[in-house]
């Protein structure tokens, strides 16, 4: 078996013609998907049965489901209903990329605020008396002491949950959108030649993916000063 | 005592304290008046630290009344946040803000609670780290500090509150042994300064010399009270003197 490089060197610019997709994709859903994931938190930790059973039921079902499944549902399924198509929200429905991203934040939405809740349970408890003690309400309590605490401890999770957003971007392909692994599955199509492309595609992604990273311990690193002795 | 002061800073009468089933504090009778140092002993599970935090309401009290200052502790939100303004506490565990500098810990509560200005609170800040001997560590986090630089920086956050009270929930015992007299020395300067204080401690040392009465606690009730001098040297209860005799023999 041969590996044809000059394919690769061929196929490589026209890949990055989806790094556009591919990081709107991310950047968007990623976005979208934290501002959720704050709200379901707030419901989840409110105290109040009322918000917190609808948030449960909610993350449990978008985290026992599969992510292509959703999306499949959301791009094949919802343009069935009228009322959807009568909607403020079809132009976005319409296009396969709104559908993607609305799946995306849906998905990511779920995962992340278990993520923050995690952050919040690790806040100390004694930290918060103290903040009681000296006639802070709660609303201060949470604002100035756990919610700066809770982030910076769940900031290495949430890293991660970024870079599986990333590759669960890719499933976008499925939905005719031309991100980096639509365009790779169209060169393929062309070219007969999976191993090459797709290897390529693969180290692609690699490299995003230790981008973010770094950029991550960036930010641990300059949210986590105050955890180091030194300094 | 003198009939001017009367009323009591803080009352607690006929105050039960249930978690669940198990009821933690059992009909406690408490005066403290103003300027009184109170040092509050019992065996580990006694109630000391549910009694002290039922006057603040970190613990919610089941039963009787708690007023402090003329302020009965009730569901209000505005009564439990004006007697913990006038009450400062320092905790076992220091419980500094870890991801504030030390300053910053002694300015936040100032400017949100007491609505101090920021120039204004640092002001206040840096006066308290003085007193409390460290104010070149103002610009650290707090986990650059040792136990016992942390413990005076708590005693520095709850002062720059300026409370009317001050209670210790075991300041020392968290601390390695020769960090002890660094806290000790600190609150034995705030009792002649004449600060109401109740401190659970087992400094006996500190009990002797700083305390207007000592309170021996156990299984939930206020078993003995009375001043040090009578409380070391003629206990009357049993039970005190059992753990007396166990405290003292090291
Ligand atoms: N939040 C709680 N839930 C259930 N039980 C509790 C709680 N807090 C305290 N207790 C129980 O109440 C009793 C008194 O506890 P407390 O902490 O007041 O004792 P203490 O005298 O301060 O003991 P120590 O010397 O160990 O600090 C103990 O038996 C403890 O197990
Ligand atoms: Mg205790």
């Amino acid at each position: 078996m041969s590996f044809d490089l000059n394919l690769i060197a061929e196929s490589l610019p026209l890949m990055l013609m989806g790094i556009g997709i591919t990081f709107k994709l991310l950047i968007v859903s990623g976005f979208l998907g934290l501002i959720l994931a704050i709200c379901l938190l707030l419901m989840r930790i409110s105290g109040r049965w009322f918000l917190n059973f609808p948030a449960q039921v909610y993350i449990y079902v978008f985290r026992g489901t599969p992510i292509l499944v959703q999306i499949f549902i959301i791009y094949y399924g919802l343009p069935q209903f009228e009322a959807v198509r009568d909607s403020i929200f079809w132009p976005i429905l319409r296009e396969p990329t709104g559908c993607a991203i609305l799946a995306l934040t849906l998905n990511t939405g779920a995962y992340v605020s278990e993520i923050l809740r995690g952050g919040v349970l690790g806040v100390s408890k004694g930290v918060l008396e103290a903040g009681s003690a000296l006639g802070m309400s709660a609303r201060q309590n949470f604002i100035y002491l756990t919610a700066p605490i809770a982030t910076r401890l769940a900031l290495p999770a949430y890293s991660n949950d970024v870079i599986s957003l990333l590759k669960s971007t890719a499933l976008a392909s499925t939905i005719t959108i031309a991100d980096m692994t639509g365009i790779a599955r169209t060169i393929v199509a062309d070219t007969y030649a999976p191993y090459e492309i797709f290897i390529s595609l693969a180290i692609v992604y690699m490299i995003f993916t230790f981008g973010i990273q770094k950029l991550f311990g960036v930010i641990e690193r300059y949210l986590g000063r105050y955890m180091e002795r030194e300094g | 005592m003198s009939t001017a002061d009367a009323q009591p800073l803080i009352q607690m009468q006929g105050v039960n304290k249930f978690f669940g089933k198990f009821q933690a504090l059992k009909n406690i009778n408490l005066e403290v008046r103003k300027g009184e140092r109170i040092v509050v002993c019992g065996p580990s599970g006694s109630g000391k630290s549910t009694m002290i935090r039922c006057i603040n309401r970190l613990e919610e009290h089941n039963d009787g009344h708690i007023v402090i200052g003329g302020k009965e502790l009730t569901d209000q939100i505005e009564d439990i946040n004006a007697v913990r303004r006038e009450v400062g506490m320092v905790f076992q565990s220091f419980n500094l803000f870890p991801h504030m500098t030390i300053v910053k810990n002694l300015m936040l509560a100032q400017q949100l609670v007491r609505k101090i200005s920021k120039t204004k609170a640092r002001e206040t800040a840096m006066h308290y780290l003085e007193r409390v001997k460290i104010p070149e560590q103002a610009n650290k986090y707090p986990i650059a500090l040792s136990g016992g630089q942390q413990q005076r920086v708590a005693i520095a956050r709850a002062l720059c509150m300026k409370p009317e009270i001050m209670l210790f929930d075991e300041p020392t015992s968290a601390l390695d042994p020769e960090m002890i007299n660094e806290v000790l020395e600190v609150m034995v300067d705030l009792a002649k300064e004449g600060m109401t204080m109740i401190c659970v401690t087992h400094e006996m040392g500190f009990a002797r010399s700083v305390a207007d009465r000592v309170i021996f606690m156990d299984k939930g009730e206020i078993v003995e009270e009375a001043p040090p001098t009578e409380f070391f040297e003629n206990p009357r209860s049993e039970r005190t003197k059992n753990f007396l005799s166990q405290i003292l023999s090291h």
